[in-house]
């Protein structure tokens, strides 16, 4: 499978790039995908990031896009052609890039690279990554609220600390509002599998949770919600507006275009450098998606405070008292948590009945 | 951990709808197997089917339409598969792999449209009193009527192939095509039905995933099913009847660990995943391991190219 994959990358960069040869004044943008723009999830928001930089640049950019390109070896050759056809700026749109996007950064050091998610970074190297876990936040309040069965399902990817901050994230704020409330996680150990990501959702909602997080990027559990009576889920990287009012009742959608657009017209200026992004609510890389009837109107109220505040820095979604699930304390009583830990994080907090794999 | 709160009867039923485009696919390549053919193209003749029948279900209102579409597509891709290695005599590996590139791109290009887009539902049948009996309800009478149709192809290739002269003819042409050829059996003629078979089975076995199961269209969706049925055709070891055991052994898994995982279950989905492809290796093995248990083999002329002497 890899090889195919590998194949079509291959033979996709030859063709999307050949005819691109020939206008040399402008700048050459390259994306690399880890599923198909068409998933309406992660990599239909980079794409429309990748949209917005040649809507607001027009002639002075010209932008190109792998998709399917696998976390391995492979992404490194797509990368490599990239730089070898002219991309002056490249952006590696998945966490497992990381080491490749370094290697690759050190074999051109006059392409500027832009890793999504990751936190390994050069003097070409930036990375830039959304606090998803604020919109986490606000989904764990609105499910805490809604759940009857107290039971809240979560589909996870892989076990690095973007998930599990999620997954943090969303608990604590579920509990505060609802102290009974239980998390069940699945690992799917996939980004984009829609016929695995539906079973999941199924297994879940089997297992007695009435609402459903996802942290994969295809829109399959919506579809298996949806066969069930009474399931809520929220859209996940992309706003998952189909499916609204109704499983879909609301969403956190990443809104990559003002960075994307940023970084590209800081290309143009010269101005480029190697910077760490982490942006929120607040600067709007994250947004809320349009909360529907199906929440009640005084959730619908507290949730949108919770966003405000969390935007204003009035409240930090990870403010102590907080113990690791083994009980040893983390955060003192009103304590936030760093950046650092954060980002490294590899534990769940107290209360959370499950174990992370390894 | 609380294993009790798994309920067999709905792990049972989802477990069957999770296998049946991977029983599908894999019942058609079998066949085509069976007539001494390799066809690698199993995936892309899947996503075709998924994204035709898609389309086909979406634009009439109809999924039955859909199935029919989706079927009819796969076994027009497979044509493209059988000129090239019946008439032009291509390698048969490397004809199949560039039928599943070929299928993965075009059904990208095809479905362009159609992401984001509910298709009209297919639901369950519903027997009134039988449907409603617990257990045995579910089990039994309460799926959709692909799944039922699934099963009856199942035992309708198993007559086919056994019980019957052309279902003879198909096999003779598979373990000695030279033979068969100079009994008088257009060798050529059969492989190229037998391949459309292939293909529309493998194109139902697509529809079913974008129509029921997942149920959309989405770039790249049988993320590999068109591999897992060409290996459970060697698990069954080319009879249907263990093809159904394969199929719900491969679907299984994926279910039961998605469940005992749900269930709080602290096992590595590494162990489950890898299981059906373990016993596939165990299955091989055997079938190697004694001259008497040649009848489990591949059929004899299995890949092979045909030259028809004179």
């Amino acid at each position: 499978m890899n090889l195919i994959k590998t194949l079509l990358a291959g033979a996709a960069v030859a063709t999307g790039l050949a005819g691109a040869a020939f206008a040399q004044d402008k700048l050459k943008i390259g994306f690399v995908y880890i599923g198909p723009p068409g998933d309406m999830g992660w990599t239909y928001e980079h794409d429309q990031g990748r949209k917005a930089i040649e809507e607001a640049l027009g002639d002075k950019v010209e932008t190109t896009y792998v998709e399917n390109v696998p976390e391995s070896a492979d992404s490194e050759r797509v990368m490599t052609q990239m730089a070898l056809s002219g991309h002056k700026l490249i952006f590696a749109t998945s966490f497992n890039y990381m080491d490749h996007v370094m290697n690759v950064a050190k074999k051109f050091p006059d392409v500027k690279f832009e890793h999504a998610t990751g936190y390994k970074r050069a003097d070409n190297v930036s990375t830039y990554s959304a606090r998803f876990y604020e919109g986490r936040a606000v989904i764990g309040h609105i499910a805490g609220h809604m759940t009857k069965t107290n039971t809240i399902g979560y589909i996870a990817s892989y076990p690095i600390p973007e998930v599990i901050r999620g997954i943090n994230s969303a608990y604590l704020a579920a509990k505060a509002v609802n102290p009974e409330v239980k998390f069940k996680v699945v690992w799917a150990y996939t980004w984009f599998d829609p016929g695995k990501e539906a079973d999941a959702a199924n297994a879940l909602i089997e297992q007695g949770a009435d609402v459903i997080m996802q942290h994969t990027d295809s829109t399959a559990p919506m579809s298996e919600m949806k066969k069930h009576e009474g399931i809520i889920g929220f859209g996940q990287a992309s706003d998952m507006g189909q499916f609204a009012p109704n499983p879909r009742v609301s969403s956190i959608i990443d809104n990559w275009a003002p960075y994307y657009v940023a970084r590209a017209q800081a290309m143009l200026d010269g101005t480029w450098e190697s910077t760490d992004t982490w942006h929120g609510i607040k600067e709007g890389m994250v947004k809320i998606g349009e909360m529907t009837e199906a929440i009640p109107a005084e959730v619908r109220a507290s949730a949108q405070e919770l966003a405000d505040k969390l935007a204003s820095g009035e409240v930090h979604a990870f403010t102590g008292p907080i113990n690791k699930q083994d009980g040893s304390a983390w955060l003192a009583e009103g304590e936030t948590a760093d950046d650092g830990t954060l980002a490294g994080m590899d534990f769940y907090v107290e209360g959370i009945e499950a174990e992370i794999p390894n | 951990m609380d294993l009790s709160s798994i309920s067999p009867v709905t792990l049972i039923v989802s477990l069957m709808a999770a296998s049946t485009p991977i029983l599908l696919a894999a019942l058609g390549e079998l066949v085509v197997e069976k007539s001494g053919v390799l066809n690698l193209g199993v995936e892309g003749m899947m996503i075709i089917g998924a994204v035709c029948g898609f389309i086909a279900a979406v634009t009439t209102g109809s999924p039955w339409l859909g199935f029919l579409f989706g079927a009819i597509c796969g076994a027009a891709v497979s044509m493209i598969f059988a000129v090239l290695t019946q008439y032009l005599m291509a390698n048969q590996v490397a004809t199949g792999l560039g039928l599943t590139m070929f299928g993965l791109g075009l059904a990208s290009l095809l479905g362009h449209s159609y992401t984001g887009i509910n298709p009209p539902a297919f639901s369950q049948i519903h027997i009134p009193v039988l449907s409603d009996l617990p257990v045995v309800g579910r089990i039994i009478f309460g799926h959709d009527p692909m799944i039922y149709f699934s099963l009856a192809l199942t035992f309708g290739i198993w007559y086919f192939l056994t019980r019957t002269r052309g279902g003879l003819v198909l096999r003779a042409v598979g373990e000695s095509h030279d033979a068969a050829h100079a009994l008088g059996y257009k060798v050529i003629r059969i492989r190229m039905l037998a391949i459309a078979f292939g293909g529309a089975c493998a194109g139902l076995g697509g529809a079913y995933l974008s129509l029921v199961r997942v149920p959309q269209w989405a770039e790249g969706m049988t993320a590999g099913a068109g591999w897992i049925a060409l290996a459970i055709v060697v698990f069954a070891s080319w009879k249907p009847g263990r093809a159904i055991i394969g199929a719900y052994l491969f679907g299984g898994v994926t279910v039961l660990q998605l469940n005992l995982q749900a269930a709080g279950l602290a096992i590595s989905p590494a162990y489950l995943s890898m299981t059906p492809y373990l016993a596939t290796i165990i299955v091989l093995v055997i079938m190697a391991s004694d001259k008497k248990r040649q009848s489990l083999n591949a059929p004899a002329s299995l890949g092979k190219t045909f030259f028809a002497s004179t």
